[in-house]
């Protein structure tokens, strides 16, 4: 490997900031599906669609958390990330188990197929990277 | 998948525009991905690409505007409107990130944000035909 390596490994650059940028496009991708679902049809799947306006807030704070990368951001994200990993394999089983709780989609039915599986592999990423970056002085 | 039926009127994000966007959003992806493997932060082919792009989805937009104002309407406004604004803010998006990010990883964004843009377009057009059933 011929990177280089800065002398602080700060969670906000190099491949920080492709996660940064993945975890926005997801945060942009469920915040304005949980509120559109929210907003126009509440009724039909409540549990759903709290759930995908929870999901939406938890990649906001830990896009944030992941982008201020000081001690609370680490701390922040790494809060997020294990939120994330706990919600999308639970979700994941209950969805399969009982279908009648998610009536409709969210982000983490199905551990994330309708996204790829990305919302499965997203928080691992997160919490790999920040174990990788912690021995950076905050 | 529900099948998508089309309801009348041709679909004005379902044409040639929406074709080109979509194969230059994934020959800029596959391109960024390249750069990204050697090594190589996002170089000049990424930046034009991206620009490129972002023409291309704003042309998208005003044909799907000009056939809203000519009385067509699609199937899900909300999720229409969301998924369209969403779209071209994707290039700016990749193009800060990559400005901010000038190493292998920059590249890496690139090709990450060029890899979603083909699916908002895949969404949009299935957001403007109503869902059958």
């Amino acid at each position: 490997m011929v990177e280089t390596r800065p002398t602080q490994r700060r969670t906000n650059s190099g491949p920080g900031r492709l996660l940064i940028a993945v975890y926005l496009l997801f945060a942009i991708a469920a915040t304005s599906r949980a509120g559109l679902q929210l907003a126009t049809k509440f009724d039909e799947a409540p549990v759903a669609y709290l759930l995908s306006g929870v999901a939406a807030l938890i990649y906001i704070v830990a896009a944030v958390g992941l982008a201020r990368a000081g001690h609370t951001g680490r701390r922040v994200a790494l809060a997020c990330c294990s939120v994330e990993l706990v919600g999308v394999v639970a979700v994941g089983i209950l969805s399969l188990v009982d279908k009648e709780l998610f009536p409709d989609e969210t982000v983490w039915s199905q551990f994330g197929s309708g996204y790829g599986y990305i919302p499965l592999v997203l928080p691992v990423l997160g919490l790999i990277w920040l174990w990788r970056t912690r021995r950076a002085p905050a | 998948m529900v099948p998508v039926t089309s309801v009348g009127a041709d679909s004005p994000v379902d044409g040639i525009v929406a074709t080109l966007s979509i194969v230059l959003s994934l020959l800029v992806a596959v391109w960024a991905l390249v750069a990204a493997v050697r090594h190589r932060p996002p170089d000049r082919v990424q930046f034009v690409g991206l620009a490129v792009l972002e023409v291309a989805l704003l042309v998208l937009s005003v044909l799907a505007l000009v056939a809203v104002g000519g009385g067509d309407q699609p199937g899900e406004p909300g999720a229409f409107y969301g998924y369209l604004v969403t779209l071209v803010c994707l290039p700016p998006l990749a193009w800060v990130l990559a400005r901010m990010e000038p190493t292998r990883w920059g590249s890496a964004i690139v090709c990450a944000v060029c890899l979603v843009a083909p699916v908002v377009v895949v969404r949009l057009q299935q957001t403007w035909e109503v869902l059958g059933g």
